[in-house]
């Protein structure tokens, strides 16, 4: 996902538009999938769902809930937790899946299903250990397979993606849907001048630089103080 | 000014858009200034990051509508597998709060109705209008046609209606409550959630006197939600006191906010607030909201002449009321009024997105 950012209007064509196309064919893949359940043999089923997670396919995320919710949710509720800690911990496990499926290098080498387990399980704990409700050191904590490190580098996100947010807060509007528009939902100078009402390419093109010039300012203040 | 400049070369850089003469010269000055060179290193850091942030931030905007979409159908928060008997069980012991049961409704737009104002008189002033919205022939045929095509799988199918105004939840499974006025003239109650589902609803008190009116939801087919996020406020509110509002001047729900204006409503009219914000014919019954979540008040009606003058019922009403049935008839026994909020940290859209869940139309012939 990230490389799309950074080579948005490269010259061997744009990798996100590719992606859009195969995520079409993933739609018609998953009626199929449904259909002949039996028919397609369960690691390529994996395969499948976890590239359509990493494209933010609705159709991929309800078929993991369908699959691995209940169990996290008894996990939980056993665990001195409620329904919403479980619906809590099971997004942020979706999270980390989902920034790892995106990753070329990242190779599932078990179930989803175990995968999910052990990411909420180890999130859980660290949380209850966080309110003081739990005592065995974390690093005596088996997983059932090794996922420590990830939800290390998933909290290290974390943090960036709340100060990104918090800055996105503080710049106020138009800057905050201007960035937007340019950055996140790609579209172009003259369509942002006509969107945001500036007279030409040229005036929206200096606006959207004075916002991120000031994004950053704040971003990289709260950064240095975290 | 450079700083743009600057920024726009650096983009352009990283982008792969400069020529190759230009990449040549860039990258030298790159070697030779390490400001330079810092700045690129920091821009695509930032820029992945603000990229990341992006696409996690489709990602759970995704997870939520999957979630909502499970939560309505009850996989998530009743879980099939473990049967209800257990559910119940674990409710009781952990006491939490379990989610919204409401899904988010797509919605449907229907015209904005000819806006006819119910004129009573109270307390002697002329100007005071009640805030119900009376509904025209005509729109109601347009209305009518056009919900037959949208909605198709509604609790029960969509009754003609006459007036149109606001109620909100005060217990979850499903008493709400509204003004005395709005269902003053209606023979045929209905509740009309988000997603344009109808549920019959009865009027179980109706009190002239502090307007206000307790209705419940009869219909099978509403599903109790499974907490309430706001509470009533049992003291007076302040002064200048901040809030926000939400009711049905239009087919659609309608957000506003304003500050307490004065102590007292019409003609000193002590068990009222008199507001400054904006309200019509629709807003009858809305809750008042201040920013920690606790409802202050009812809009009950405005001035018609003066600008921005709009009147509320007190929450201290809705509890003395409550109190008071609750003593005297069994039947309001089982009424739990809220008395946690959970929108006090909260931002103001997520307050708001939190509280339409629980704020309808009540609707009637």
């Amino acid at each position: 996902m990230v490389i799309c950012a950074l080579i948005r209007e490269s010259k061997k064509g744009n990798p996100c538009l590719q992606k859009k196309l195969f995520l079409l064919d993933l739609g018609y893949y998953f009626r199929h999938l449904r259909i002949n359940n039996r028919s397609v043999d369960i690691l390529e089923q994996e395969q499948i769902l976890l590239k359509g997670l990493a494209l933010s396919d609705k159709n991929s995320i309800e078929l993991i809930y369908r699959d691995n919710f209940s169990s996290i949710q008894s996990f939980v509720l056993n665990n001195n937790g409620s329904v919403d800690d479980a619906r809590d911990i099971f997004q942020e496990a979706m999270i980390v899946l989902y920034e790892n499926a995106g990753k070329d290098s990242f190779k599932l080498n078990c179930q989803i299903k175990t995968y999910i387990y052990s990411v909420c399980r180890r999130l859980w704990l660290k949380r209850l250990q966080h309110l003081g409700k739990f005592n065995t050191k974390l690093e005596n904590i088996e997983d059932i397979i090794p996922v420590e490190s990830e939800v290390e580098d998933h909290e290290k996100r974390n943090e960036d993606f709340n100060l990104m947010e918090d800055a996105m807060s503080k710049i106020g509007e138009p800057c905050k849907s201007l960035l937007n528009a340019y950055y996140l939902q790609k579209k172009n100078m003259q369509e942002l001048a006509l969107e945001f009402g500036y007279t030409n390419a040229d005036n929206a093109k200096t606006q959207k630089y004075k916002c991120l010039l000031r994004l950053k300012k704040i971003f990289f203040a709260q950064y240095k103080n975290s | 000014m450079d700083d743009i400049l600057l920024l726009e070369e650096v983009e352009r850089y990283l982008r792969g858009e400069m020529t190759k003469e230009e990449r040549t010269l860039f990258e030298t000055r790159r070697k030779n200034e390490a400001e330079l060179d810092q700045l690129v290193v920091e821009h695509t850091y930032f820029l992945l990051g603000l990229q990341t942030y992006g696409s996690i931030k489709t990602f759970k905007h995704s997870l939520t509508e999957v979630e909502s979409k499970l939560i309505s159908e009850g996989l998530i928060g009743l879980s099939p597998f473990n049967g209800k008997a257990k559910i119940v069980y674990l409710w009781k012991k952990y006491k939490r709060n379990i989610a919204v049961a409401a899904s988010i409704a797509a919605f449907i737009s229907i015209l904005a109705s000819g806006l006819m104002v119910t004129v009573s008189r109270k307390f002697g002033n002329e100007n005071y209008r009640v805030l119900v919205d009376q509904i025209n022939k005509t729109n109601r045929e347009v209305n009518k046609l056009k919900s037959n095509r949208a909605i198709e799988k509604s609790a029960i199918t969509k009754p003609e209606v006459d007036f149109r105004a606001t109620g909100f939840l005060i217990d979850r499974k499903g008493y709400l409550i509204t003004n005395a006025h709005v269902i003053s003239r209606m023979k045929n109650i209905y509740i009309e959630n988000r997603k344009g589902e109808f549920f019959k609803a009865e009027a179980l008190y109706s009190d002239k006197e502090v307007d206000l009116a307790i209705l419940k939801i009869t219909d099978t087919a509403f599903k109790p939600v499974s907490s309430l996020p706001y509470s009533i406020k049992k003291e007076n509110s302040e002064l200048g006191e901040q809030f926000f509002t939400l009711g049905f001047p239009r087919n659609e729900i309608v957000y506003g906010e304003g500050y307490l204006s004065a102590e007292s409503g019409s003609d000193g009219d002590s068990s009222a607030y008199q507001l400054n914000v904006s309200a019509n014919p629709g807003n009858s019954g809305g809750p008042v909201i201040n920013g920690n979540g606790e409802i202050i008040g009812i809009i009950t009606a405005k001035d018609s002449k003066a600008d921005g003058v709009v009147y509320a019922a007190k929450s201290k009403n809705i509890i003395t009321l409550l109190e008071r049935l609750k003593k005297s008839d069994n039947q309001f026994q089982v009424l739990k009024t809220p008395n946690k909020t959970e929108l006090k940290k909260l931002d103001r859209v997520h307050q708001v997105k939190k509280m339409e869940e629980y704020v309808f139309m009540v609707v009637g012939n």
